[in-house]
């Protein structure tokens, strides 16, 4: 094991390798993923082509569309590493992401039936 | 309304439009406890990965380290129509974490500073970052029983808050009064909108 070393203490969790877990890749390729983003698998996903453990996982838990951070808390998986998963899987075909939005400052609409569904509750 | 269909999708499925609120604020502060009350699923935990590199670079994915070790957050769901869905993230406030906050304030509606009155200069850095980034946030008091109880105005002061951010008082335990937060957060980030049109 590593010294540890001053990049983490008490605020931070277990010393991990999460590369185990990705088949080597250590970084998501192609468009960028949000941790709000939805994840679904395609219908023929998982048939007859090779999945690791993990990925088998993250395809059977999105029939529907999941947001990658449930997939990541269902998996017990640190977000950064069901990125990468799943950039693997969107690239291999095999599941779809819709997009989330982006809020911010541009969408006057949303913003409001945030607040009026907030009221109701 | 025409939210976005799902490529592959049923024709009675819809996806959800999701959005997001960060709640900051120094440990203790009570962002799992926020979070709590006001999700209507019990908080759940996740992890990013933090290595060494994160530290010192823009890089979030830094997965080739050796050794990487993980930063614990709390999410909750607010789920405001069948296609709309609020996702609240929150998250440790110090500086070494800020490689998160830049993926996690991407595209986010804005954020909630959790401030401790006995220990106020906990949310500096997560004031900091937000005003840096141009991202709406409110600043909650959370009022524990034994707190001081300044004045707003004294905080607000003392946090030398620029102009138009709401600082309100709130109890984090009590689901209503985290969601007047919320609601004071979404109204801000319209006023800000409004703002914005002008400039």
């Amino acid at each position: 094991m590593q010294r540890q070393g001053e990049w983490f203490d008490g605020d931070a969790g277990p010393v991990v390798r999460p590369y185990a877990l990705t088949g080597g890749l250590t970084r998501p390729s192609g468009e960028r993923l949000d941790l709000i983003d939805m994840v679904r698998a395609v219908r023929t996903a998982g048939r007859n082509v090779p999945l690791t453990p993990e990925q088998a996982e993250v395809l059977q838990r999105c029939p529907i569309p999941v947001p990658l951070v449930e997939l990541a808390a269902d998996l017990n998986l640190p977000t950064g590493v069901v990125k990468i998963l799943v950039s693997d899987l969107r690239e291999r075909g095999l599941v779809t992401i819709h997009r989330s939005r982006s809020v911010g400052l541009s969408d006057l609409k949303i913003l409001q039936e945030v607040v009026d569904g907030l009221r109701r509750l | 309304m025409a939210y976005g269909g799902y490529d592959h999708g049923s024709a009675t499925a819809v996806t959800p439009v999701t959005v997001k609120i960060l709640v900051a604020g120094g440990f203790g502060a009570g962002k799992t406890t926020l979070v709590g009350s006001v999700s209507e699923i019990r908080p759940l935990r996740t992890e990013e990965t933090l290595s060494e590199r994160s530290q010192l670079v823009d890089s979030l994915y830094g997965v080739e380290q050796k050794s990487t070790t993980t930063v614990a957050m709390d999410f909750g769901r607010i789920t405001i129509r069948d296609d709309l869905v609020v996702y609240l993230f929150g998250t440790p406030g110090q500086r070494r974490f800020w490689f998160m906050w830049d993926d996690l304030s991407y595209g986010a509606l804005g954020a909630v500073v959790l401030a401790d009155e006995r220990r106020l200069a906990d949310c500096f850095p997560s004031i900091d970052y937000f005003e840096r980034n141009n991202i709406p946030f409110v600043v909650a008091v959370n009022s524990f029983d034994d707190s001081q109880h300044h004045s707003l105005e004294t905080i607000t002061q003392a946090l030398s808050l620029s102009g138009g951010v709401p600082v309100i008082r709130c109890d984090a335990r009590r689901r209503t009064s985290s969601r007047d937060v919320l609601v004071a957060l979404a109204e801000h980030a319209i006023t800000r909108h409004h703002e914005a049109q002008f400039n």
